[in-house]
Order: structure tokens, then sequence, then C-alpha cells
């Protein structure tokens, strides 16, 4: 809270700045326009909490800005409440419905979750027409208007406009400085990731919308205060939804300036044209309104607020350097004094010496069977090898082992619990931590932050997370890189980097798909040592290869599959003279030759 | 009282069969644009509706109606506005869409935010330029088999017969030929395989020596054309104004993404669906809620079946 109020120096200065424009205007009209500018910034902040942060894009928050509209004009109207209280009100209904609307519609992914928003409002909006609602308007209350917001001196509502926008601001502000935020910007970025480094990825996407629905529904509210009249179109249209998205993506995705940007330049424009060209030539203000946008679009398709830092940040480049000093000392100041993490590690309460136990593990896609009835142990602090040719069902198999699938029969017991079927981030929480084939960064965040995803399973608070990070970015000796982008360094830096992200959750077993794989002599000799350093501090570690050269001086055990199933287990010279791994590998005819 | 529910039913059957051939090939033009390009294009209602404009002008003043008559005239007027709105979704692409789309898009999420609001804006241009061009009045195109009628029947011993307006069923009929044309383009022409490399796998249709953007702007124009044609045909027998592209904008994108998004023959059935169950709500629902029960069926669809009807899995682990 506190810190999230030092950073609102220029929202505060904007604030004042507005204020006092605001006193000069008197001009009812023009007023007006300056109470709608804060009501849309606010509302396109709202959008922003869910698909900014999140990626995920809504196309349907007219449903919540419309049940906040509705329920001041018909609680006015039918219980003669006061809009003071209807506006919280509203606000609670606007979380139940993001809540609602949340729980079915997250199991949908990309552009089926967007287009299946954009039914909500729609759908709400022929209720609304059907139930008589065409044209609400919100009694007069001639005889105490202010206990019914109902103020002749139209700059009171832009000053109360200013007061929302203010809480909206604070409240994003705390978001994005918060686990909170971190989590929906991993999810943004890479949600397989996410979720394999711990993040409960549906409880946190379910608490944004939950967040925009609230404030797009106390939006909603006021508006339709400010404006007396509430029509189905006007409010659950699909007009309303594009106004969030267009503000916000004129000014910028996943910043707090964005709507803020956007409202200020989109809205005024719009009423000026409207105002000076709307009756010469009916329709010729929103074609020129139109052609800005995609004139502006063109020119800077990240939006107006990413390319002025952009351009700020190249022509006077000093401004970055303490920009990043900036967030080095935030990062790299609460190192030192970590000691004190939850303890997770070698205190495991049973000491079974099988750390992992697989048993009969099967899964099939389709006719094929990728993995079937595999089976192995992990002994407590060794490193287990996975190999076999391409195909083998390597991969299938580990992502059984962390949840990403769900096996068709089989059981999988970590340290004596059973722990088959569940969720990624729940089997991170017990003590299983991943690396990908694919490098999965969240490309967008520094080194740094990329493990500070990691450790928030381990950490109750933001500054024990970042020790954790620290620590395991120290382990892997990537300090260097700590505060460059993850999506402009190497791939030996993002393979370190995964490996760290793992370990800031402090696993008790290490799954690595193909750490090596992409990498030269030399890196992968660095990055063997440090695996079996890992090993070595207590660390279990199990570690897919296709290539058995590395692998033989490395691991303790090799279990060996061969189309979904295991070939062979045991020591790694054994192995590697086995006649049917040679024969896996290389086909039956150099069998006799190895064996000479 | 039992025959006339079965004729109710029967009747609103088939007047969904007949709105849902049309809706289907409006469907099957956004989802090409959405099947090669991965665009989400909200403009495409707005593209449909110049498409009822062309026909309506080719027929009235390009002397379709002199040379054709009232009667087959509209039916080529409504064709005709297919090659027209291809060129020019062609130059929209090339102008505006192709710089935030194809390859030159970089970054996967923050180009897709580009081209949203993009579409949105020439959506805006689109419509309010329509306004100024073509007036808020609403207007047809009329053609005399629209107040005649086919019977089929009488069934069921004289109880039960069914009528079907001749100039929806004539719409229908070239709305499945244009379907049938486009699945063969598709499936059979080199054209057709470079659009299916593009959608595929636009880096490996690159190293292929397939021009993905050119591909994307034929993809792009092609829908717009086949979108525009299905306007056309449904000018035929509603009236329509310049606004009316936010109307069928979202049926389209209900209808693709129930036909299952990647796929060009599915959101046909998506469409059908569309205005089976438009037509057949009017039975138990009042006509205000007619679009309502739309959007459920919608979202009941889609929680069950993400992936639509004949879409592919699109995400892996």
């Amino acid at each position: 809270m506190a810190v999230a109020l030092r950073s609102l120096k220029p929202f505060l200065i904007f604030a004042a700045a507005y204020a006092v424009i605001a006193f000069t205007v008197t001009n009812s009209y023009y007023q007006l326009m300056l109470t709608l500018v804060l009501v849309w910034a606010s509302f396109g902040l709202s959008w922003n909490i869910l698909s900014g942060y999140t990626g995920l894009v809504s196309f349907g928050h007219a449903a919540f800005f419309g049940i906040g509209a509705y329920t001041t004009a018909l609680g006015q109207i039918h219980f003669d409440l006061s809009p003071w209280l209807l506006i919280p009100i509203a606000t609670v209904l606007g979380a139940l419905a993001g809540l609602l609307i949340g729980i079915p519609t997250f199991r949908l992914r990309g552009v089926y979750f967007a287009l299946s928003m954009l039914a909500y409002p729609l759908a709400l909006l022929y209720v609304f027409e059907w139930l008589g609602y065409q044209e609400v308007t919100l009694p007069m209350k001639r005889e105490s208007p202010a206990a019914y917001m109902q103020f002749a001196d139209h700059r009171i509502y832009t000053v109360l406009a200013l007061l929302l926008l203010a809480v909206v601001v604070l409240i994003t502000r705390m978001v994005e400085q918060s686990r909170f935020g971190m989590a929906l910007l991993a999810i943004k970025q890479n949600e397989a990731a996410a979720e394999a480094a711990g993040i409960n990825t549906l409880k946190w996407k379910l608490y944004a919308i939950t967040l925009s629905g609230a404030i797009a529904s106390a939006v909603g509210a006021f508006y339709a205060v400010v404006l007396l009249v509430v029509t189905p179109v006007s409010v659950f249209g699909m007009l309303v939804s594009a106004q969030a998205l267009t503000v916000t993506l004129f000014g910028g995705v996943g910043t707090l300036w964005g709507p803020v940007i956007g409202s200020a330049i989109l809205i005024p424009t719009a009423e000026i044209l409207h105002a000076e060209l709307g009756h010469v030539i009916p329709g010729i203000q929103n074609v020129i309104f139109g052609l800005a946008i995609v004139i502006l679009i063109l020119v800077a398709p990240e939006g107006m607020f990413w390319k002025a830092r952009d351009f700020v940040y190249r022509r006077w480049p000093h401004l970055v350097a303490t920009a990043s000093q900036d967030i080095a000392t935030t990062l790299v100041a609460p190192c030192s004094g970590t000691k004190a993490a939850k303890p997770s590690l070698a205190a495991a309460p049973d000491s079974t010496a099988h750390i992992l136990s697989v048993r009969g593990l099967c899964k099939s896609f389709g006719g094929l069977k990728a993995v079937q009835n595999v089976g192995f142990d992990v002994s407590r602090g060794s490193i287990l090898g996975i190999i076999g040719p391409n195909g083998a069902g390597k991969t299938t198999a580990f992502n059984l082992l962390n949840g990403f699938l769900r096996p068709d029969a089989g059981q999988i017991m970590l340290e004596g619990r059973d722990v088959t079927r569940r969720k990624p981030h729940q089997l991170c929480e017990a003590g299983v931590g991943r690396t990908f084939q694919v490098m999965r960064p969240f490309a967008r965040m520094t080194i740094a932050d990329n493990v500070v995803i990691g450790a928030y399973v381990r950490a109750d608070t933001d500054i024990e997370a970042r020790g954790l990070a620290a620590d395991a970015i120290a382990r892997v000796g990537l300090a260097p890189y700590a505060h460059r982008l993850a999506g402009e360094v190497t791939t030996r830096e993002l393979r370190l980097m995964e490996l760290a992200r793992a370990l800031a959750g402090q696993p008790r077993i290490l799954l690595l798909d193909e750490t090596l794989a992409g990498l030269g002599h030399t890196e992968a000799e660095e990055l063997i040592g440090i695996i079996r350093r890992l090993a070595q501090d207590g660390i279990t570690i199990v570690i897919i290869e296709h290539t058995m050269q590395a692998m033989v001086r490395l691991v303790d055990r090799f279990v060996v599959l061969d189309h979904g199933a295991v070939l062979v287990e045991g020591q790694p010279e054994s192995v590697t003279r086995d006649p049917r791994v040679i024969e896996a590998y290389l086909g039956k005819k150099w069998t006799a030759y190895a064996q000479g | 009282m039992t025959a006339q529910m079965v004729e109710n039913f029967l009747q609103a059957m088939a007047a969904g069969l007949l709105v849902g051939s049309i809706y289907g090939l409006m469907c099957v033009g956004l989802a090409l644009i959405f099947g090669v390009m991965r665009v989400i294009n909200f403009a495409q209602g707005d593209f449909m509706m110049l498409g009822m404009y062309a026909a309506y002008y080719f027929f009235t003043a390009f002397g379709v109606q002199v040379l054709l008559g009232s009667t087959v005239g509209p039916y080529v007027a409504a064709v005709l506005s297919g090659p027209v709105l291809f060129c020019f979704g062609y130059l929209v692409h090339k102008a505006l869409v192709g710089r935030v789309s194809g390859t030159r898009a970089q970054v996967e999420g923050e180009g897709h935010f580009a081209q949203l609001i993009l579409t949105l804006g020439i959506s805006l241009i689109i419509q309010s330029a329509g306004l100024i061009a073509f007036g808020s009045i609403l207007v047809s195109v009329r053609t005399p088999l629209s107040s005649s009628a086919w019977e089929i029947g009488p069934m069921w011993g004289d109880f039960v017969s069914i009528f079907v307006n001749k100039s929806r069923g004539v719409a229908a009929l070239i709305s499945v030929a244009t379907i049938v044309a486009l699945a063969m383009l598709i499936g059979r022409s080199r054209l057709g395989k470079s659009l299916r490399a593009a959608a595929d796998n636009p880096e490996a249709a690159t190293y292929m020596g397939i021009d993905v953007d050119q591909a994307h702007r034929v993809a792009f124009a092609l829908g717009v054309g086949v979108t525009a044609i299905a306007g056309g045909l449904l000018a035929t027998n509603y009236p329509f104004a310049p606004f009316v592209g936010l109307e069928y904008v979202i049926i389209m994108y209900a209808g693709v993404v129930l036909g299952g998004l990647g796929s060009i023959i599915g959101p046909f059935w998506g469409g059908m669906t569309i205005g089976l169950v438009q037509q057949l709500s009017t039975l138990v629902l009042p006509t205000q809620l007619q679009n309502t029960a739309i959007f459920v069926v919608f979202l009941l669809i889609v929680f069950f079946m993400p992936q639509g009807f004949f879409g592919r899995s699109v995400e892996r682990t």
C-alpha cells in the first residue's frame, strides 16, 4: 500500500491539474465531457486489470457496466435507495457477476474466451429489453439532491469521477506491485509455465475477473447517475465493450496510464468532432475518429504510452539507466537476509528411501499409446536419467509427473503420498519442480522477475519471494544477468533461468526436460556441474535426454523408454552395453558391433 | 392441435434451414479469414453490409434489373457483389490489416491487440461512411419471388403442409452452391493448398517458398467476398441499413466458434445451427428473446464442446 501510494505522485499531479481545468469550465456540455473522460478511463482500467494483465481479452465488459447502471436506475426507482448506497451494491453485484461468468468461461482459452465473453452482455441486453426497460429515467429528487447524488453544479460530478478514478488507479497500482499482478503477467506470457511454477492460475484469474467486474459495475453505476437515462443499448451494447478496448489499446495495454491517456485523447476528440461536424455531414465525425484510431495503430501498434516511453528512452538514454538501477536496488537488496525461508528441503517428515515411485502409468492419445505401464522408483538425493529415442514418451511421462496431463491409469507416489491427478501448481507446492524442453520464459519480464514467480509458492511475502529468487539465481550463477529481459538473452541463460525458476520454489525433486539441448560443449559441461552440485545439496533430480553421452557421467541410474514402455532400468555402465538399448537407438544390425 | 404444432415446428425448421444456410455462408467467409490469418476481424459485418449495398446498386443503378429483370436480377447482383468486395478486401488488407498481421506481427500477444483495434477502427469508418453515402433509411432488393411460396405437402392426411418462400429458397440454394465451389477451390486448387499450408504453419510454409503474406491477403479478400455474397443474398429478403453489420457480426462469430475455429466447412454448420436455434426459439419464446436464445445455446455448446463441431485442438502443453 505504501509503495503503491508513493508511486502515485504523477497521478496526483495529473488529478490536481485536471481538477483545476474542470473548475474553470462553465459550459455544461464540456463539463459533462470532462466527467465522461474519467468514467471511461476508469472503465478502461477495469478492463485492463483482467485483459491487460492476463492477456485474456474480454469483449464483454459491458455486462458488468450494464449491471451497475441498471442497479442504480432500478434501485432508485423501485426501492428509492440513494446512489451513495447503490454504487457499493452495484460493486458487489459486479464482483458476483465476474465470479459467475469466470467460473465457466475460464475453461476456454484465447479466442474462444474472447468471443464467449461477447455473448454475456448481448444476452442481457435482450433480456432487459424484453423486461420492458427500454428506457429508464432516474427520478428527480428536488427536495434532497445531495442525498441522491443529483447536483446542479456539474463540476461536482467531475470531482466525484476523479475520486472514483483515483480509487481505481490505487487498486491497479496495488495489484501491479504485488504477487497478484506478477501472477497475472506470468499467466499472460506463458500460462503453462506459470502453472508449473506453482501459480494457481485459475484462482488468480478468478480474482482478476471478480475485481475487474466489481470496478466496471461501479463505474456503470456512476455513469447512470451522471447521465440520468439508461437504455439497454447504451450500457450493454457492443460499443460499450468496445469503448473499454479502444481507450485501453489506444493508450497502451498493461499499464496504468494507458486507459487514462486513451480516454483523455479519444473522448474529447470524438465529442468535439461530433459537436463541430455532426450537423454538417452526419457521420463524418465517426469517420475521422475511426481514421485517427487506424492511423495511430499503424504508427504505434502497442499503444501511445509504450511508443512514447520507447521514444523518450531512445532520446534520453540516461533515463533508462536510472530506471533500471531502481529496479536493481528493489530486486537485489533483500537478497542477504533470506536464510529464514520456509524449510522444505532435507527435513522431510517420513524417510522412505524412494522420494518418487511410479506404478503402471498409462496415457494414450487416440490410438497412440504414448506411455504404457511405466513404473520406476527414484531414491532420495539421486540423479535419475530417463533416456530413449525420439518419440519414446519421455516428455509425456514428465507431463504426467508434474500434472499437465492426467494419466489414464497408474499411480504416482511422492514421499509416500498419492499425488496422482493433482494439478501442476499443487504438485509444485508438494515439491516437484520442472523445466521445459522448449523453454518457456516470461519473455517480457526480467530474469529476476521470472524467478520470483517461481518463488511465490514457498513465500508468504513479496520480500521473502525476492530473497528466495535471489538465492536461486546465485546458485545457478545467473546474477550478472538478473536484470536482463528474458526475451533478449541466449539459450544458455534461459536454460539457467528455468533451472533457477524451478529452484526458487525449493523443490525436493526436479524434473529437467532436455536441459542440455541446444547448448555447446562447454555450456553443457557448465550446466552438468550445476546439476551435480544441486544433487549434492540434497535435491533429487530426474533428467530427460536423448543423447546418452553427457548423461553417462552424470546420472546414478538410467530408465530407458522405448515406444512408451520401460525397456531397461539400471546402472549407467550396464545400460549402455545392453543390446536392447543399442537396438532401440541404432537398429538391430549394430548390436553385434557393439558387443564385439 | 397436434397437427398445428407439428406444422409450426416444421415451418420453423424450414425457415431455420433457409436462413441458416445463408448464415452459414457468412460464417464461412469469416472463418476463412480467421482460419488462415488468426485475425479477429470485427469489420466483417460491415464488409457484409457493403456487400448488401453493392448488390442493391448493381440491381438498381447498374442495369442488372434492366438486363435480367426482377426475378433473376437480384440473385445475379448478389453474386456480383462477391468479386467487387473481393477487390475491396484485397486493398484493405494490403493497406491496413497486412501491416499488423502475418509475418509482420512480431510478438504474438501485442500484435493481437493491434489487430483488434485496427478492425474496430475500420468497422467504425465503414459504418459511418456508409451512413453518409447510403443514408440511414432501410432499403431492400425487391423480387417478385419473395411474395410466393412452394407448398410441401399436404402431409398426414391434409393436416400439415409447409410453405417455403421461393425467394429464400433460391437464396439458400445459391448459398450452398457457393460453399461447394469454395470447398472445391480450397480443397483441390494450388491456391487452396497454399492457403491451407499458410494456415497450418506459416513459418514452414515460408520455407517452402509460399508467400505467406500474399496467401493471407487472398484469404482475407476471399473471406470478405464470400461474406459479401451472403450479404447480397440476405438483401433479397431482409431490409437493411448501414448499421446492420453489428447485428450480424455477432451471429457470424457465434457460428464460427460453434463450427470450430480452424475448419472451413464446420462454420457452415455452425451458422446453420444459429439459424435453426433462432427460428425454433420463436416457438417457445417471445421474439425479443430470439437473440438471447442464440447466445445461451452458443455458450452451452462452447462450454461442453470447446473445440466446436469440427475444430481441432489448438492448445498443447
